[in-house]
């Protein structure tokens, strides 16, 4: 079954066309990444199929519902964790996880378990505004984790962590994949996150999809790898000096 | 079944209140800081104090005041000036003090307008004449009892008065006594305009009623967590203010308790409503803070807090007491002072409840998320 079918889907914002024509299908069990530069339209993409935005033409449906007629299904079948969010400073990171957990009637134990998955056993009394940076990371990921959902959301989940850190955080989601109950749509800069996690890669640039398929598909004699791949087709580079990209 | 610690609403408000409980600061300006005003305001007027006033001599020849001041007044020098003092000892207004200051005509007109003297005394062929706003009250009560001293030194006014001065000493008249309720309104509106509002647009700023929206809770649970917490700290804060000004003032309640909790209550549905409609859309708290400010500040100084709004002109009174706050305010005092009941705090429960949940809805219907 699919999990996900978009069907040319806009949005814009005032004067920007963040979004402009993006059709995908993904199956059940796959992993997805979205690989483009800043501003090309990925957190918007992923918050329409997240249900949070609402397009400004097409369809989205999440094994087969839409979010307008099936809302409280779906919230409980999704797990996510957005660009950027601060967790309540003054709450520790099992205080948070309990609140978010109770969202979805799970207790203590269901926390217990997603602390020791994401490693955060040794920070559990510690208040959310302390947190390092990658710990903050897999604070989000720990929520996003807790109802196993069976469709994950991750926008930009490594970005800021060290090589380390990412390691780990590959090391999870590689888990996830091998019990194959959960489908994975994640955004990323880093083409060896696309590569060694995904199963299929989409391109976007501008609001658009430039190329999608599996790495092999993908690459040819001028394209050996993601990086050149990308130059070839937008004359940008992915994640390197975004800020000239714009 | 399910274990009550994992209830969502159990959640949000354990959690909303660690957060409040967390942050000392909160805690000062929204529990301490109003107990300090209100004992603050309580002693500054409770006291038995001097009045004072400020004369300034612009004389060319010697009045029958001066021979008085070379009889009763006290000469010092203050700063290099000469100032000479005369004090009026009274056991039940209290005792006056008249401070005498010798300047010319421009630097007296001066100190007048920088609010420094009260009154000019000059004289014209040996008689004092007095110069000073007539719109002034304390000005003129400076002329009252002057001109009265003068006519008849040794005697005081309460020894001279056609009709003897009996004090009142009954519970529920002084002003502390006014003031306490006031307070006490005031508290829960600025406490839930505050709190709730701004819990509200950080969480929207922060991206975090986004994530929380994303998951199966429910919208209202989390703003009811957000009220429950508030209408907790608004208790606590009236208990302790309660007991310092019980303890320091003696003041007590002389209605009926159930009627003032209802009417609590009441008040604070109708504050979370205008909080909820506050902050329904912004995710600036500089916008927020402005909404804030527009919705507080005119109740603070129409309801009738710190003095009572008879003295605005009579058709606005209609107006002020439509307002929530002069509503809540009217009622509490009504309860404290003049020993209302259920009958009388119906009216103002009732319509404070459906005004809360009238915004609420509104406030709802326009409600961010994200
Ligand atoms: N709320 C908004 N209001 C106006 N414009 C927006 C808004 N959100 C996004 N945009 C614009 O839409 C375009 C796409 O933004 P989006 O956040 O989807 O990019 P992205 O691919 O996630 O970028 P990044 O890699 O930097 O996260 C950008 O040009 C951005 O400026
Ligand atoms: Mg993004």
């Amino acid at each position: 079954m699919l999990q996900i079918e978009v069907n040319s889907v806009y949005k814009s914002f005032k004067d920007v066309q963040a979004v402009q024509g993006i059709s995908l299908a993904i199956p059940s069990g796959e992993f997805v990444a979205l690989l483009g530069p800043n501003g090309a339209g990925k957190t918007t993409l992923v918050e329409m199929m997240e249900g949070l935005r609402k397009p400004d033409s097409g369809e989205i449906r999440i094994q087969g519902k839409s979010w307008q007629k099936h809302e409280n299904e779906l919230r409980k079948i999704i797990g996510l964790s957005l660009q950027e969010t601060r967790f309540q400073e003054k709450l520790t990171v099992r205080e948070t996880l309990r609140l978010f957990a109770s969202f979805f009637g799970l207790g203590e134990k269901r926390v217990d378990e997603v602390i020791a998955w994401t490693g955060l056993e040794s920070k559990h009394q510690s208040m959310t505004g302390t947190l390092s940076g990658g710990q903050r990371q897999r604070l989000a990921l720990a929520v996003a984790l807790l109802n196993h959902p069976q469709i994950l959301f991750l926008d930009e989940p490594t970005t800021g962590l060290d090589p380390h850190s990412r390691l780990d955080l590959w090391k999870i989601l590689k888990s996830l994949k091998d019990s194959g109950e959960t489908t994975l749509i994640l955004t990323t800069h880093y083409m060896e996150e696309a590569e060694s996690l995904c199963d299929h890669i989409i391109i976007v640039d501008e609001g658009k999809i430039l190329r999608e398929g599996r790495l092999e598909e993908l690459l040819n004699e001028n394209a050996r790898n993601l990086d050149e791949l990308f130059i070839q087709l937008t004359g940008k580079t992915l994640n390197e000096n975004p800020e000239k990209s714009q | 079944m399910k274990s009550f610690k994992s209830n969502q609403l159990y959640q949000l408000t354990l959690t909303q209140f660690l957060e409040t409980i967390r942050e000392p600061e909160v805690l000062f300006w929204g529990i301490i800081f109003p107990v300090l005003i209100s004992i603050g305001l309580g002693l500054a007027f409770t006291q038995k104090t001097e009045s004072k006033f400020h004369v300034i001599l612009v004389e060319t020849q010697p009045t029958e005041l001066d021979s008085l001041l070379c009889l009763y007044a006290q000469p010092e020098q203050i700063e290099g000036k000469e100032i000479r003092t005369w004090k009026v000892p009274d056991d039940i207004l209290g005792n006056t003090a008249f401070r005498f200051e010798r300047k010319d005509w421009h630097s007296a007109i001066v100190s007048l307008k920088r609010g420094e003297a009260d009154l000019i005394v000059t004289d014209s062929t040996g008689r004092m004449q007095y110069h000073f706003d007539p719109h002034n009250s304390q000005a003129q009560l400076a002329y009252m009892k002057l001109s009265a001293l003068v006519h008849s030194p040794e005697a005081s006014v309460t020894t001279t008065a056609a009709a003897p001065i009996r004090p009142l000493t009954l519970k529920g008249v002084r002003y502390i006594d006014f003031l306490v309720p006031g307070l006490i309104a005031f508290g829960i509106m600025s406490s839930i305009l505050w709190g709730v509002s701004y819990t509200i647009i950080e969480r929207r700023s922060q991206k975090l009623l986004r994530r929380m929206i994303a998951t199966p809770m429910k919208k209202s649970n989390f703003l009811f967590a957000l009220m429950f917490v508030r209408i907790l700290m608004n208790i606590v804060e009236a208990l302790i203010l309660f007991f310092f000004v019980w303890w320091l003032f003696d003041i007590q309640i002389q209605g009926n308790i159930g009627a003032l909790l209802v009417l609590f209550m009441a008040g604070n549905i109708a504050f979370t409503g205008i909080a909820v409609l506050v902050s329904c859309h912004t995710s600036k708290t500089e916008v927020g803070t402005g909404w804030i400010n527009a919705v507080q500040m005119p109740m603070m100084i129409l309801s009738g807090i710190f003095f009572s709004y008879h003295n605005f002109p009579e058709w606005s009174i209609r107006i002020i007491k439509l307002l929530p706050l002069t509503a809540l305010t009217d009622g509490i005092r009504s309860i404290f002072n003049e020993g209302a009941g259920w009958m009388e705090i119906i009216t103002p429960s009732v319509a404070l409840s459906v005004f809360g949940m009238l915004c609420l809805v509104i406030g709802m219907r326009f409600f961010k998320w994200y």
